[in-house]
C-alpha cells in the first residue's frame, strides 16, 4: 500500500475510533491488523476518546464460562462460609469496552454470550447454584488477527459490530500522524447523541444503500443509521445529513459488501474518490447538491458512492467478478466436524457425570465438593476422620472434542461420452486426490455410473491401494446415468456421516447426463433430475466438489457441470489442470480441515 | 444424561418437604419478581415475519401443540418476538407461595407442597403473569433443574431443595435461543422434561419430582450448526425465517427499530393499543379453544394431508389439528376449515418429512405442492 493509502486507512480508523467511542455501548469495532505499534496506537487512541474510568477489559481467547459470565468464587465462598459470588468479565466491563483477543478464532459458544451481552445490556446469570440478572451494557472490540479471508470472527459477532477496520498494511509511522478530533469534541457529540434527528430520507438511503451492495443482514443498515448518528453529533450538527450518510457507508456498510454495486453515470468516479478518507472526501458533494439540485444524485447512489469509495480496489474487482453469493453455507463442514468424546482429542472441560463416560477430572470434582464439607460432616453418621467427603454427585469427568475422520466419496463418471475423451485423465486426476487422501488420513470410497446404473464400487475404506487398482480396472462406455450416480453418492454419504465420519463428495463428469432417474434415456429429463439429486445433495457440513472433464467446458458460463456445482452448493472446477497442485489444492480447499 | 441415583430414605424426604414448605414464601418472592420495568419492543410492532408471529399466538393460545422452533437468518427478530410475546400471555391463576406456579383448577397436577396444602385447608390463589423463561447461555445443569440449595446449606448446614428454571418455566414459556449451541446433556433433559411434563431431581442427596408443563420455544441460525433430527420432531411447530427482501420492509424495521431505540417508553405506549387487541384475541381464542369443532372433513383431509407427505407418526397430523383449531379460535371461527389447515400445514409439518432429510428447500415446495394437490381437488 502506497503511503498515502496507509495514511487513509489511519485516517479512516482513527475517525472510526471516535465515532465508537462516541456511542460504544451495544456495538463494536472488528480490528483486523496484526499485534504491533499501528493496533497499539489505534487501541490507545481509543482509550483516549472514552469517558475516563469506563471499564476496558480484555478476554483471552479461550475464557471459561466462570471468567465470562460470572460463577461461584470458591476461595471467598469457603471463607465466607456461604456461597459468594464472582463476577464475571462481561458484568466488570459494564459501562465500558470489552477486547477479545485473537478473535478470528473464538468459538461459536463464546461468540454467542458475548453477543447475548450485546443485545440484551445484561446477562443472566444461572450458575453453580447462582441466579442473578446484571447490567453488562458493553462495546466490543475484536481484534483480528487473521490472515486471509476464511480468519474471521464468528459471524454471529462481526454482524454485530459496526466498524469494520483493516490496519492489517499500516505501519507505525503512519499511525502517529496527527490525529483529527480530540476526546473534548468526542465527549461533547456524546452529549449531544440524544438530540440527533434522522431523518426518514436517511434512513431509507442506508438501507437502499446496503441492499445495492448485497447485504442481507438488517443489523447493518441499523448499525450505520447509528454510525451516521454519532458522525452528525460529532459534527456538531442536529440533523443527519448526506456527510454523515457517506461516512456511515464508508465504515459500516463498505466492508460488509457482498457485490459491486453497479456503476451509474450520476456516481463520482472511484478513482477521484478513493484516494481520500471518507470523512474528508465529501466536503465537495454536499456544495455541489445545493448548487444543482437538479443534477444531485439520489441520496442512495451517494452512499454507495461513498461506500464504493471506501472497498480497496482489488476486493471491488473480486466483488465485480464473482456473482452474487451468499455466505457460505458449507461453514458447517468446518467448524461442526468435530465430535464430543470421552476419551480422547482437545480437553473441552468437565462436567458432572459417572466415572465411566470420560476420565476423572480431579481438580474440578474438589471443587465441586469444597462447599459441602461442612453440610457433610455435620451430617456424617460415621466418624470416619476422611479430609474430605467427596460423593458420586461430585464427580467431574473431562470431555474431549475430537476431530472427525473425513471420508472423500469419489463419483466417477464413466459413460462413453466421458471414457472416449478423458476417462484417462480423470484416472490420474483420482490418484493425484488419493494421494492427498493418503497425507490427510482420509477415507475413500468409490462410485461409479455408467449404462443405466450407478454402483458403489467400493465403499469406505482406508486401503488406497484397492482404490486404485479398481479404479485402474474401471471399464468406460454406455450412456450418462448422472442422477443415479448422485443419489447413489448422496446415501453413501448420509451413511458415513451416520458413522460420525465427515463426507466429502467429489464429483468427476462432464456433465452430459443422458439417462434420467428411471434409466430412460432423455437428454433434459436427464439434466432435471441431476440438477434435482445434486439439490438434494446441499446440506450443511457436506463439503462437494465438482471437476468438469467435458473439452468445452472452459469456454462455456453455463456448462450442466457448473450448474450442478451451483445446486449442491460445491466447488466447481475446470479439468485442464495447469499442474497437480492446483488440483489438490481446491480439494484442500473444499475439505475440512484435518 | 440421566441423574445419579442417589437414595434417601423416606424420613429425610420428608423433612426437606417440611422445610422446603418454609421457604417456599421466600423463595417465591426472590424469583418471581415482575419482569423489569424495561419495556421490550412490542410483538405487533415487529414488521412482517407473519408465520414466526403466527406460530407464537398459536402456541399461546394451546400450548398442547408441544413448542415452537425459529430457525433462520439473524437478526430477524427472533429473540424479540419471544421476549414480547411474554406481554400477550393472558395472567394465570396460581397458587400463593407456590414455586411451581401450580393451577388450582388442576388438583391432579398440583406439587406435593400443593397437595398438602390443599389438604390442611384450601390454597390461597392469586393472579400472575404467565412466566417467559429465558434459558442463558451457559446455564448449568443444577442451575436447569434446581439443586440444593447452597446459601443453606452452607450457612444453616441445612439440605433444602432449590428450585432450577424448569420450575419457573411450569405453565409458561422456556425459551432456548441459538438452540444448536446449547451443550447435547442439556437438551436432552429439556425436551425429557418438556414430553412428560414433569421434572425429576435425583441430586445431591435430593429427591424430588415437581410439575414443569412449559412450551418450548427454540431459535436458531443454521449457520451455526445443524439440529439434531431427534430434536427437530420433538417441537411441534418449526417456522423457517428469512431476512426481508423487499426494500420498503427493510425501510420499516430499521425505523420502527430506531424508533424503539430512541425512546422505548414513547414507542410501546404508541403501540399499547395494537397491543391490548392482540392480547384480547388471545384470551378469547383460549377461552372459545373448547367449543371449535373439527369435523370429519378436516380430520379427513390432514390424514390424507400427512399421507401424501409421508409425514410419519401421529403426532404431525395431532399437531395439525391442534393448530388449526387454535387459529380457527383466534380467528373466530367455530370449525376448522380448508382454510386453516392450508394456513398451519407449512410449519406443522415441514420439519416431519423423514425421505429427504438432506434437503431443506425441497421440504416447503414439497408440502405446498401436497396441500395443492390435496384442497383443490
Amino acid at each position: 500500500m502506497s503511503g498515502d493509502g496507509e495514511a487513509a486507512a489511519w485516517a479512516r480508523a482513527s475517525h472510526a475510533a471516535a465515532l465508537f467511542a462516541v456511542d460504544p455501548l451495544g456495538s463494536g469495532v472488528s480490528l483486523r491488523a496484526p499485534p504491533g505499534p499501528a493496533r497499539d496506537a489505534w487501541l490507545a487512541l481509543l482509550r483516549d476518546y472514552l469517558p475516563s474510568g469506563a471499564p476496558m477489559r480484555r478476554a483471552p481467547l479461550a475464557i471459561s464460562d466462570d471468567r465470562l459470565l460470572g460463577g461461584l468464587d470458591l476461595p471467598a465462598t469457603l471463607r465466607a462460609g456461604r456461597p459468594v459470588a464472582e463476577t464475571g468479565l462481561l458484568a466488570q466491563a459494564d459501562g465500558g469496552v470489552l477486547l477479545l483477543t485473537m478473535a478470528e478464532r473464538l468459538g461459536g459458544a463464546t461468540a454467542a454470550r458475548i453477543a447475548a451481552a450485546l443485545d440484551a445490556g445484561e446477562i443472566e446469570l444461572a450458575r453453580d447454584g447462582l441466579s442473578a440478572r446484571q447490567q453488562a451494557r458493553i462495546g466490543v472490540v475484536a481484534l483480528d488477527e487473521g490472515h486471509d479471508d476464511d480468519e474471521r470472527p464468528p459471524t454471529a459477532l462481526l454482524d454485530r459490530l459496526a466498524f469494520h477496520l483493516d490496519l492489517a498494511e499500516v505501519s507505525h509511522r503512519a499511525a502517529v500522524k496527527a490525529r483529527c478530533t480530540s476526546a473534548a469534541e468526542v465527549a461533547a457529540a456524546r452529549a449531544r447523541l440524544p438530540s440527533v434527528i434522522a431523518p426518514t430520507k436517511a434512513i431509507e438511503a442506508l438501507v437502499a444503500a446496503a441492499a445495492r451492495l448485497g447485504i442481507d443482514s438488517l443489523r447493518a443498515p441499523l448499525l450505520a443509521l447509528r454510525v451516521a448518528r454519532a458522525s452528525c453529533a460529532l459534527r456538531g450538527a442536529d440533523v443527519i445529513d448526506d456527510e454523515d450518510l457517506a461516512v456511515a457507508a464508508c465504515l459500516a456498510l463498505a466492508p460488509r459488501a457482498t457485490c459491486a454495486p453497479p456503476i451509474e453515470e450520476s456516481e463520482v468516479p472511484p478513482e477521484e474518490a478513493g484516494d481520500e478518507p471518507g470523512p474528508a472526501k465529501n466536503d465537495a458533494d454536499p456544495k455541489n447538491d445545493n448548487a444543482q439540485p437538479r443534477e444531485a444524485p439520489a441520496p442512495d447512489d451517494l452512499v454507495v458512492a461513498a461506500a464504493r469509495s471506501a472497498i480497496p480496489a482489488d476486493v471491488l474487482a473480486r466483488l465485480a467478478t464473482t456473482a452474487r453469493t451468499r455466505a457460505p453455507a458449507a461453514r458447517g463442514g468446518k467448524s461442526g466436524a468435530a465430535l464430543v468424546s470421552a476419551r480422547r482429542g482437545r480437553p473441552l472441560g468437565a462436567r458432572r457425570g459417572a466415572l465411566r463416560e470420560g476420565r476423572l477430572c480431579l481438580i474440578e470434582t474438589l471443587r465441586a465438593a469444597a462447599p459441602w464439607q461442612p453440610l457433610r460432616r455435620a451430617h456424617a453418621a460415621d466418624d470416619a476422620g476422611l479430609a474430605v467427603r467427596v460423593r458420586a454427585d461430585d464427580f467431574r469427568v473431562t470431555r474431549f472434542r475430537e476431530r472427525r475422520e473425513t471420508t472423500a466419496i469419489f463419483v466417477v463418471d464413466a459413460s462413453g461420452s466421458s471414457a472416449m475423451q478423458r476417462l484417462g485423465e480423470v484416472k490420474g486426476a483420482i490418484e493425484l486426490l488419493l494421494a492427498d487422501c493418503y497425507v490427510r488420513r482420509d477415507s475413500v470410497a468409490l462410485v461409479a455410473f455408467r449404462g443405466k446404473s450407478a454402483e458403489i464400487l467400493l465403499p469406505p475404506t482406508r486401503s488406497l491401494a484397492r482404490a486404485k487398482r479398481l479404479l485402474a480396472a474401471l471399464p468406460g462406455g454406455g450412456g450418462t446415468p448422472l442422477a443415479l450416480g448422485l443419489d447413489a453418492a448422496g446415501a453413501l454419504a448420509e451413511s458415513v456421516r451416520r458413522k460420525g465420519q465427515t463426507p466429502l463428495l467429489i464429483l468427476l463428469t462432464d456433465g452430459r447426463g443422458n439417462i434420467d432417474r428411471k434409466g430412460a434415456p432423455d437428454r433434459a429429463k436427464a439434466l432435471d433430475d441431476a440438477l434435482d439429486a445434486a439439490r438434494r445433495l446441499r446440506a450443511p457440513g457436506l463439503a462437494a466438489l465438482a471437476i468438469d472433464s467435458s473439452p468445452a467446458a472452459a469456454a462455456r458460463a453455463d456448462a450442466p457441470t457448473r450448474k450442478i456445482a451451483e445446486a449442491m452448493n460445491g466447488r466447481y472446477l475446470k479439468m485442464p489442470f495447469a499442474d497437480a497442485a492446483t488440483l489438490s489444492q481446491a480439494v484442500r480447499a473444499a475439505a475440512p480441515a484435518p | 444424561m440421566s441423574p445419579l441415583p442417589v437414595k434417601l430414605s423416606r424420613t429425610t424426604t420428608r423433612a426437606i418437604e417440611a422445610r422446603r414448605t418454609q421457604a417456599e414464601g421466600a423463595l417465591a418472592a426472590q424469583n418471581f419478581s415482575p419482569p423489569d420495568s424495561l419495556a421490550p419492543f412490542p410483538f405487533t410492532a415487529i414488521v412482517g415475519q407473519d408465520d414466526m408471529k403466527l406460530a407464537f399466538v398459536i402456541a399461546a393460545i394451546d400450548p398442547s401443540v408441544g413448542g415452537v422452533l425459529v430457525f433462520g437468518d439473524r437478526g430477524t427478530g427472533k429473540s424479540t418476538a419471544v421476549r414480547a410475546l411474554a406481554r400477550l400471555l393472558p395472567p394465570m391463576r396460581s397458587v400463593v407461595g407456590c414455586a411451581y406456579n401450580c393451577d388450582p383448577a388442576a388438583t391432579a397436577a398440583l406439587c406435593d407442597g400443593c397437595k398438602k396444602r390443599a389438604a390442611q385447608g384450601g390454597l390461597k390463589t392469586t393472579l400472575r403473569a404467565a412466566p417467559v423463561v429465558d434459558l442463558p447461555l451457559g446455564a448449568t445443569e443444577d442451575r436447569v433443574v434446581g439443586a440444593l440449595d447452597l446459601e443453606r446449606a452452607l450457612t444453616q448446614g441445612e439440605k433444602s431443595f432449590e428450585p432450577g428454571l424448569l420450575a419457573k418455566a411450569n405453565r409458561g414459556f422456556l425459551y432456548i435461543d441459538e438452540a444448536n449451541l446449547l451443550e447435547d446433556h442439556l437438551v436432552d433433559l429439556l425436551l425429557d422434561v418438556a414430553a412428560s411434563g414433569e421434572n425429576v431431581v435425583e441430586r445431591e442427596g435430593l429427591s424430588v419430582r415437581h410439575p414443569a408443563r412449559f412450551v418450548l420455544i427454540g431459535s436458531g441460525n443454521p449457520e451455526e450448526g445443524e439440529l439434531r433430527p431427534q430434536l427437530l420432531d420433538r417441537f411441534g411447530l418449526a417456522v423457517d425465517v428469512k431476512t426481508p427482501t423487499d426494500i420498503p420492509v427493510r425501510i420499516e424495521v430499521v425505523r420502527r427499530r430506531d424508533a424503539f431505540e430512541r425512546d422505548p417508553a414513547r414507542f410501546a405506549k404508541a403501540w399499547s393499543v395494537e397491543e391490548h387487541k392482540l392480547r384480547r384475541r388471545i384470551a378469547t381464542g383460549r377461552e372459545r379453544l373448547g367449543a371449535v369443532q373439527a369435523p370429519d372433513e378436516a380430520l379427513e383431509k390432514a390424514a390424507r394431508l400427512c399421507v401424501a407427505l409421508g409425514a410419519d407418526g401421529l403426532r404431525g397430523e395431532l399437531t395439525l389439528l391442534r393448530a388449526a383449531r387454535a387459529l380457527a379460535s383466534f380467528e373466530g371461527v367455530e370449525r376448522v376449515g380448508d382454510a386453516q389447515l392450508r394456513r398451519v400445514a407449512p410449519f406443522a409439518l415441514g420439519h416431519r418429512l423423514r425421505r429427504n432429510p438432506l434437503d431443506d428447500i425441497g421440504s416447503a415446495t414439497r408440502v405446498a405442492r401436497a396441500i395443492e394437490e390435496i384442497f383443490s381437488a
